[in-house]
């Protein structure tokens, strides 16, 4: 639509010019138009800003670490010898944890939703499942520390190690001692937090499936499992995709209830039961107290490492869910 | 009409809630958790014998306080670490350091099976936290305590996670008893620990070495006294083995040569066989300039009843009272704020 | 076909859409869980003193969150002011007058607004308000919460107004109003609903942050008066409380959980029934 006017009034002339533009704005329409512009404008300057602060505030770190700021394990405020690597590490691992377990759990639930269950029920449930991911960081936070950690200590804990520790291979993810907190309990506070949103979106992106594609899969004496599986997901595939991506840019950015169960060491370990440190929860610990120029600009350049992972990912998500919601997927 | 008396209601609220009590002074503070206890009690008396008067002090750790203390966010810090001639460097204003209590900082435990106290050698402390004595049951322990049944246990190692005047206390200490942490890791309010989990706070450790077995971790006295939490003895430079208690801390504090002028000493691991070796003096660090009269008058005023009446509360938290000549140098020593 | 093929893919069906219902039920089954737990421990804890007193100093027990609680509220209030206004323009931009590639850009950069985590906003508050003034403040804790309000309430003002049919603007057309007028009288009020209900879940979702208070607003033991203090809040206090060893402060942390948990799920729970008489409101 364009920005004309549209009155019935006699269209006088002059059509065009700072005259008639004066007389548009008399309208109220243009004024309108330019006070709603300034607005929208506003938002591009508030995310502007924030990636010039990031980017300006993290100077000092960035000319002193260049890209060595990446793989650099060490984080030593006495030497004032930074690296970002244990923190990516303990965000990336703690993200593809909650993944592995909340995808499956996701998806099921949402095939259930969208398949099975009947129309109300299916109504009902996801009304729930939204009200879940209303639920503040902070009380996932409370549960982690008082619920899960003595859970995976006393029992959950040793029966990882007993069981797939045993394993050989697979085995060193689930080595040595058993704190309680660590990389593991927090994939599964993020995989909780993070259930919802797959839930949420697959469920949208399999409503859109057409019928006749189960249809057909069932005309050909296929059961309703295999139409499910074999037709239906793999049409809704890239929305699927879409809803895994913006779980994980969510659990990427996780702050509170990571900090509270990921036992606070900016270590790299293969044993997903040893603690772990997030960019996040890093942030949050030290920001306050980062003594000296340098640890600050550490802080604010691992700030921006973060934001410029959830951008990606998040950029990635929008494309694969819009991309299924007005093509509908093409199976492969 | 509805719109307009919504949005006058609303102004109204705005205008009743931004005006500040006339003459009230807020004091914003931050830094140590160490004496978070002590401090949180004295904000609070004070507060009730002078209303118009409210330190907000946040216990964010003893390199928060200073931090903050830098960038001007806070009227005044505190710390448990002294800060380094390259911090007051650093500075844009000159700091005063204020001794406020004595504390002592102590090793927690929780190991199944053992309620009672364990005597911690020097190199024990030492071992444990660089990573190189890993198990309960290792000898450097037992040798210590014969007669208690140590499991052959992984040690979980707890310390501080934020910057820390505690740790700086804890690490100065390794540091003169060990060699190896003094070359491997050093002193400092934050180090490059070798092992262990990190706590935010006095609190945190506290609070994860309650919950989880077989952990080890160090905080001020008075946070295990206050939570029941087992603690043991340390071994100190005249090779007792002491637990820590307002006699020990007060012996080591007399024991330190004379206090210089800006206060910044460190009392650790002191000479003596009554003297407890992990104590130390904690700080308040105030700006020598202060614009603000009001501001100033509030702290000068705070300051001289902290070191006359205050010093009545610090006993019944655990906290030992600052020695005489001490007091008396810092009274002087208010003069220097303007 | 032989039948053992068959039976097989029988049971497999079986199994497997079981297993769905399962995996349906356990995610449910963790909300009301959580629910349970919060009201359990935090019941219990809910007390006169709790809702009434400031905190006490450490160890002593007694003391409440009544400086946190109305902490919270004055937060909202300026997210709100901040936050609501852009949001609300904005959305009307997008959805009425908005040219192709601009909109394209703004509704590009707000979905970034919304993905960005809230720790880096609060760094970016940190900076911008906190910085410059040298203090900790009520105003730069609002700002944080406020830009976290504007994605979320572009998104539903603009779903909102693209819903009401154009038969209705061109009515109002059609009688000579000029297109402003729609918008204010026709248009926004028709989609009024939805657009509160909207801005309402917006401000249940910022209620709950805690990251980016941590070093705006920072937090307070005292009330807080006017809008340049620092200022304490419920997610503050419950993080504060629930890392901390005292079982009186853990008692604390769960009732105020309890009652943050409370009012979110009471706004959300209200608003969604609201909108489902008539659409759907997607919480991604």
């Amino acid at each position: 639509m364009t920005s004309t006017v549209t009155t019935i009034q006699h269209a006088a002339p002059p059509y065009s010019g700072p005259r008639a533009f004066v007389r548009r704005l008399r309208h109220g329409d243009e004024i309108a138009h330019l006070i709603t512009l300034t607005f929208a404008a506003a938002i591009l300057l508030i995310t502007s800003m924030l990636v010039w602060e990031l980017w300006v505030n993290s100077h000092l770190s960035r000319a002193k670490f260049g890209w060595n700021f990446f793989w650099t394990q060490t984080w030593d405020p006495i030497f004032d010898n930074f690296g970002a690597a244990p923190f990516i590490y303990g965000t990336l691992v703690t993200s593809i944890v909650a993944l592995v377990i909340a995808v499956p759990l996701g998806l099921a639930s949402a095939i259930f939703l969208s398949e099975l269950a009947p129309r109300k029920i299916s109504d009902a449930v996801s009304f729930l499942i939204d009200l879940l991911a209303a639920v503040p960081s902070v009380i996932y936070g409370l549960l982690g520390i008082f619920v899960v950690v003595p859970l995976m200590r006393s029992w959950l804990g040793p029966f990882l190690i007993n069981t797939l520790g045993k394993v050989p291979v697979l085995g060193k993810l689930f080595a040595g001692p058993n704190y309680g907190v660590g990389f593991f309990t927090a994939g599964i506070v993020l995989a909780i937090m993070v259930v919802p949103f797959i839930i949420s979106v697959s469920r949208e992106v399999l409503l859109t499936v057409p019928r006749e594609q189960r249809e057909a899969a069932l005309a050909l004496g296929a059961t309703r499992w295999e139409s499910t599986s074999k037709v239906v997901v793999p049409w809704a595939r890239t929305g699927i995709m879409g809803s895994i991506f913006l779980a994980l840019a969510r659990a990427l950015g996780e702050t509170m209830a990571v900090t509270m169960v990921i036992g606070n060491d900016p270590k790299i370990s293969a044993s997903l039961l040893h603690p772990g440190y997030t960019i996040a929860a890093v942030i949050a610990n030290e920001f306050t107290e980062a003594t000296g120029d340098l640890y600050l600009s550490a802080l604010i350049e691992l700030g921006l490492v973060l934001f410029l992972m959830t951008f990606i990912l998040n950029g990635l998500a929008r494309i694969l869910i819009v991309a299924t919601e007005r093509g509908g997927g093409r199976p492969a | 009409m509805k719109k307009t008396s919504l949005v006058v209601s609303i102004l109204l609220i705005l205008a009743i809630t931004a005006a500040a009590q006339a003459g009230t002074i807020l004091l914003n503070a931050a830094g140590a958790t160490f004496p978070y206890p002590i401090y949180s009690k004295w904000f609070d008396v004070y507060h009730q014998k002078d209303p118009n008067i409210q330190i907000n002090y946040q216990s964010i750790g003893s390199g928060g306080g200073i931090r903050q203390l830098l960038a001007g966010t806070v009227d005044f810090g505190a710390s448990d670490g002294p800060m380094s001639d390259d911090q007051l460097k650093e500075a844009k204003i000159k700091i005063l350091h204020f001794p406020t209590v004595l504390g002592a900082v102590i090793p927690i435990y929780n190991v199944s099976g053992v309620s009672g106290e364990l005597n911690f050698t020097q190199k024990a402390l030492a071992g444990i936290y660089l990573g190189t004595i890993t198990k309960w049951n290792d000898p450097e322990i037992a040798g210590a305590n014969s007669g208690v049944n140590l499991p052959a246990t992984d040690i979980v190692v707890v310390h501080r996670a934020d910057g820390s005047g505690t740790s700086y206390i804890w690490t100065d200490f390794l540091s003169k008893i060990s060699d190896d942490w003094k070359n491997k890791v050093g002193k400092g309010t934050s180090v490059q620990w070798p092992v262990g989990l990190g706590g935010k706070g006095n609190e945190g450790v506290a609070g994860l070495v309650k919950q989880t077995p077989s952990s080890i971790g160090y905080v001020e006295l008075i946070y295990a006294v206050q939570n029941n939490i087992t603690f043991g003895k340390v071994q100190n430079a005249s090779g007792k083995f002491l637990k820590a208690d307002l006699a020990g801390v007060t012996a080591a504090a007399a024991a330190a040569k004379d206090m210089p002028d800006d206060f910044r000493v460190s009392i650790t691991n002191e000479p003596g066989p009554t003297v407890y070796p992990i104590s130390s003096f904690t700080w308040l660090l105030i700006p020598a300039q202060i614009s603000d009269a009001a501001k100033r008058d509030a702290i000068k005023g705070f300051l001289k009843w902290m070191l006359t009446e205050g010093q009545g509360y610090n006993e019944g938290l655990a906290y030992a009272r600052l020695p005489k000549p001490v007091i008396e140098k810092e009274l002087k020593a208010i003069s220097l704020i303007q | 076909m032989n039948r053992a093929l068959l039976i097989w893919r029988k049971s497999l069906n079986v199994v497997m859409l079981t297993l769905t219902g399962v995996a349906a039920l356990s995610v449910v089954s963790v909300l009301f869980l959580i629910l349970g737990y919060l009201i359990w421990h935090g019941g219990a804890s809910l007390s006169w003193n709790f809702f009434t007193q400031l905190p006490k100093p450490v160890g002593e027990t007694g003391g409440g969150m009544a400086n946190a609680i109305v902490g919270s509220l004055k937060l909202l209030l300026l997210a709100a002011v901040i936050g609501l206004p852009v949001g609300l323009m904005a959305g009307v931009y997008l959805a009425e007058f908005g040219g192709q590639t601009f909109s394209f850009v703004i509704r590009y950069t707000t979905d970034l607004l919304n993905g960005v985590p809230s720790i880096v906003i609060g760094i970016f508050a940190y900076s911008l308000v906190v910085l410059p003034v040298k203090h900790f403040s009520t105003l730069a804790g609002g700002f944080a919460l406020g830009i976290m309000v504007i994605p979320i309430t572009v998104r539903s003002t603009e779903e909102f107004l693209r819903a009401i049919p154009g038969t209705l603007r061109e009515g109002a057309m059609a009688l000579g109003a000029s297109k402003w007028k729609t918008i204010a009288t026709v248009v926004l009020p028709a989609a009024s609903g939805g657009i509160l209900t909207g801005m309402l879940l917006a401000l249940a979702r910022v209620a709950g942050e805690t990251a980016p208070l941590l070093f705006t607003a920072f937090s307070n033991r005292f009330w807080s008066p006017g809008w340049s203090q620092p200022i304490a809040s419920l997610p503050v206090m419950i993080y504060t409380y629930a890392i901390a060893p005292y079982d009186d402060w853990h008692r604390q942390a769960w009732a105020a959980g309890l009652v943050l948990l409370g009012l979110v799920l009471l706004a959300n729970l209200g608003c969604r029934l609201a909108l489902n008489r008539g659409g759907n409101v997607r919480s991604v």
